[in-house]
């Protein structure tokens, strides 16, 4: 007779706006466990803890914490279930002490209520012992390091009397030593019965902390191991070992010229180092990382958006500075901004107008700009691309996700960009859209167009890419071929294992 | 279909059509040649800052020092014409003085990105009290013969002032349209960020706003001052309250990106109507603030209104594509 797990979730499904983020995740944690959650960008794990956390709610499936079905989650009704998370990004009040932190998760004082400030302070000590933290609870919280900040949490996690804590990337930014501490941490919370969900793209770490891990992909959860009985090879297969079904419109072009070049490229304010790259007409690179490796922040310096302090750009050969998104379109580069619901289009503005504004020079004459021109122009790319709309001069807004991405598209190719960086150009967007916007990415290659293409989507970097650059740590650590670039090659190249490594693998 | 993207100015016309109705009605004499050329006379500097304000209040921002400035440069224009500079002169130095103010509030708006209201709150009582200091709150007396009217003559100097007016809303009404930059205007203030990746300058299309401002700010600060046989040291004081809800009635949004030169002539017009159709109607003109007051609340109510409705109208796609941002 199985003890009852502390929480346990079934076929949860959860959908944005027709998006499927979850089709059926399951995870179950049991008391005194540290339970590994692992998947590649958007396979669900968000999604799934943000559905535990109460922040979302889920479409279906089942959610029990103790044995008890929880109908109505909201992030107060889990907290009262002992359902505590610690994100990445330490959330605590910076001008608040730390005793003052802790309290806010503990007292129950009503408004009327007075500080006890001594029991506050002596609490607050008690709890940050429990989590071997010397920090002063009298210590504003916004002047301790990141890795005390995240102690300050688990601490009020237990004040809050949490029995499932979850851990999201709690490693990412902590030094070897800070990490070691961390999980001194979560083995003793272990033996005092709560239970950890542990998210991290650290495969390695997982041995040395998980009991068992769960593996979600493409928003189903596949499988739920014990950590001793899998490897890290497995572990990669398990992420990524769907079918590559889907066809993706890929011609053989003729290659022509290096058309844009990284030599050594750095730049300290995003975090980028000794990038080097090369993209030929009409080649198609992939760039494929994880999310923060530096692949959004690298098409931004290219672009003239952040400054890049070392290393060199060379277009068709010569070496330029472009200095902001201006220089760089009259140069012949187009970026394709990440998440244009924010950046990529003005939501308020035409279709007619947006489309336009990047080439503002062509529909200019004499004195003023030339409507009919605009008209035309805007008419030609809307049917080109097929955006379904009935007027172009309706205010984008009214277009659904993917029509608003190609309006954003037309916007770039009407400057007759050589360079075309693409950054996720069909996420959340309808499959019709998506395949042809494809289609179009291959025109365009063939057309001559050198073209940059980030995305987190693993079958579309393989389907569409020529030569797929892994980006880890802000730089790029491996370059490989299409007829050598498989799934589990780049996963493990962009969580960090390097290519000896991967090649080792691939051997076996 | 076209007309209902300027449903807001047209409400505010139609406000306008109504009070013009009601007052005719009640008192004919209010179409009075006379009456209508002073209502005219006495709102043309009013629009002229209002035409600033609207460019201002287009790029998502607020400049609340322009009765200030507009003091500055009423004084320095009876200076400068004390000293003997040329009329033709007065112009382009009044212009250029009011472009250096302005361009102090677009250097620390649009560069150094601190907040308008509170840089403008700033030079709004300095530029003040410097003038205060300067002036010691005496006004500028004595001026030549040909200061005032412009030596031109009033009835000829009146048409000149009025028509300026009228002119400089329809020239830039026009490049607002026609013109990149005015494209450039329209996408900073709707999503700054957008505008940037597009390729647009908008830290520079704020200071050139600013310019501008500061700039008519100075014209309209001249046309008045000639009015007149002396300069006040105190002029313009609760002009950027006018301009403002000029702004504000004639339909564009204070958060930026939406709003057109006609909606402001027409905010300009009923906000500048009201006090003298009061006295015309025979109502104390102290109720002459709370019905501005009013009408100013009334612009804003309908505007979240009419938003409200257009976002159900466009809705379903709009609303389920925002649910769908992770």
């Amino acid at each position: 007779m199985a003890e009852v797990p502390l929480l346990r979730a079934t076929d949860i499904t959860k959908s944005y706006a027709g998006v499927q983020a979850l089709k059926s995740a399951s995870l179950e944690l049991r008391a005194g466990e540290a339970h590994a959650l692992i998947g590649e960008n958007g396979a669900g794990k968000s999604t799934l803890i943000k559905i535990i956390t109460g922040a979302v709610s889920a479409d279906g499936g089942e959610l029990q914490i103790e044995g008890h079905t929880v109908t109505h989650n909201s992030p107060r009704v889990a907290k009262e279930l002992g359902v505590a998370a610690i994100y990445q990004q330490p959330a605590l009040f910076p001008e608040l002490t730390v005793a003052e932190n802790i309290a806010l998760g503990v007292e129950q004082a009503g408004l009327g209520g007075r500080v006890d400030w001594r029991a506050r302070r002596r609490r607050a000590a008690e709890l940050l012992a429990q989590v071997g933290a010397r920090i002063d609870p009298d210590a504003d919280a916004g002047d301790l390091t990141m890795p005390q900040q995240q102690l300050v949490e688990i601490a009020r996690a237990l004040g809050a009397d949490a029995k499932v804590l979850i851990l999201d990337e709690p490693t990412a930014s902590l030094s070897e030593e800070d990490t070691q501490n961390l999980f001194n941490v979560i083995r003793n919370l272990r033996g005092r019965g709560v239970g950890m969900v542990y998210i991290s793209h650290r495969l390695e770490e997982l041995p040395v902390i998980a009991d068992r891990v769960t593996v979600l992909r493409d928003g189903r959860t596949i499988d739920t191991r014990l950590m001793s009985e899998v490897n890290r090879q497995q572990l990669i297969q398990m992420m990524v070992g769907r079918e590559l079904s889907a066809v993706f419109p890929k011609r053989e072009v003729e290659l022509g010229d290096v058309v844009l070049e990284l030599r050594d490229l750095g730049c300290a304010e995003s975090g980028i180092n000794n990038v080097n790259l090369s993209v030929r007409a009409g080649e198609i690179v992939g760039l494929a990382g994880l999310v923060g490796a530096g692949r959004t922040e690298l098409a931004r310096a290219v672009f003239g958006l952040t400054p890049v302090d070392s290393g060199e750009i060379l277009l068709r050969g010569e070496p330029v500075r472009i200095n902001s998104p201006g220089e760089a379109i009259r140069r012949g580069i187009a970026y394709l901004p990440e998440d244009r619901r924010r950046h990529g289009v003005i939501l308020d503005m035409q279709i007619g107008s947006n489309i336009t504004l990047a080439s503002l020079d062509q529909i200019s004459r004499g004195a003023g700009l030339d409507f009919k021109r605009e008209r035309e122009l805007a008419g030609d790319y809307t049917r080109r691309l097929g955006v379904k709309t009935p007027a172009i001069y309706a205010p984008v807004a009214t277009l659904s996700g993917g029509n608003q991405q190609k309006v954003a598209l037309s916007r770039w190719l009407l400057t007759r960009p050589r360079v075309l960086i693409l950054d996720e150009p069909t996420q959340g967007i309808d499959v019709g859209a998506k395949s042809e916007i494809h289609a179009l990415m291959t025109d365009l290659a063939a057309e001559g167009v050198a073209v940059l293409m980030i995305s987190s989507e693993l079958p579309e970097i393989l389907g569409m890419s020529d030569r797929v650059a892994v980006m880890y740590g802000g730089t790029i650590v491996e370059i490989l071929d299409r007829a050598d670039a498989t799934q589990e090659k780049v996963l493990a190249l962009a969580l960090g294992h390097s290519s000896e490594e991967v090649a080792a693998a691939a051997g076996d | 279909m076209k007309l209902s993207r300027y449903k807001r100015e047209l409400s505010a016309a139609l406000a306008y059509v109504a009070l013009l109705a009601a007052v005719g009605a009640a008192a004919p004499t209010f179409f009075g040649a006379g009456n209508l050329r002073d209502l005219a006379l006495n709102n043309a500097p009013v629009l002229l800052v209002a035409v600033g304000m609207t460019l201002v209040i287009l790029v998502g921002e607020i400049d609340i020092s322009v009765g200030s400035q507009f003091a500055v440069c009423s004084v320095a224009a009876g200076w400068l014409a004390k000293e003997g500079v040329p009329v033709a002169l007065l112009l382009p130095s009044v212009l250029l003085l009011g472009a250096m103010m302005g361009a102090v509030n677009g250097a620390l708006v649009g560069y150094l990105r601190l907040p308008s209201i509170i840089v403008t709150l700033a030079m709004l009582v300095a530029w003040r009290d410097a003038l205060r200091w300067v002036t010691q709150g005496e006004w500028v007396q004595g001026l030549p013969p040909d200061f005032q009217w412009f030596g031109l003559g009033q009835t000829l100097a009146q048409w000149l002032i009025v028509g300026v007016a009228l002119g400089v809303l329809v020239a830039f009404s026009w490049m607002l349209r026609n013109l990149g930059a005015g494209r450039a205007v329209y996408a900073t203030g709707s999503d700054a960020e957008a505008a940037r990746l597009a390729g647009i300058e908008p830290r520079r299309v704020v200071f050139g706003v600013f310019v501008l401002m500061g700039a008519l700010t100075g014209l309209a600060a001249l046309l008045n001052a000639v009015r007149f046989s002396a300069v006040p040291s105190n002029a313009g004081i609760g002009l950027e309250l006018k301009a403002v809800a000029a702004v504000v009635v004639g339909g564009a949004a204070i958060t930026g990106g939406r709003g057109t030169l006609v909606g402001t002539l027409i905010g300009a017009a009923l906000l500048g109507t009201i006090g003298t159709a009061l006295t015309f109607v025979g109502i104390n003109p102290f109720w002459e603030k709370a019905i501005q007051g009013a009408i100013i609340l009334a612009a804003l109510v309908s505007d979240v209104a009419l938003g409200h409705f257009e976002r159900m109208r466009v809705g379903g796609l709009t609303l389920k594509a925002a649910g769908g941002v992770k």
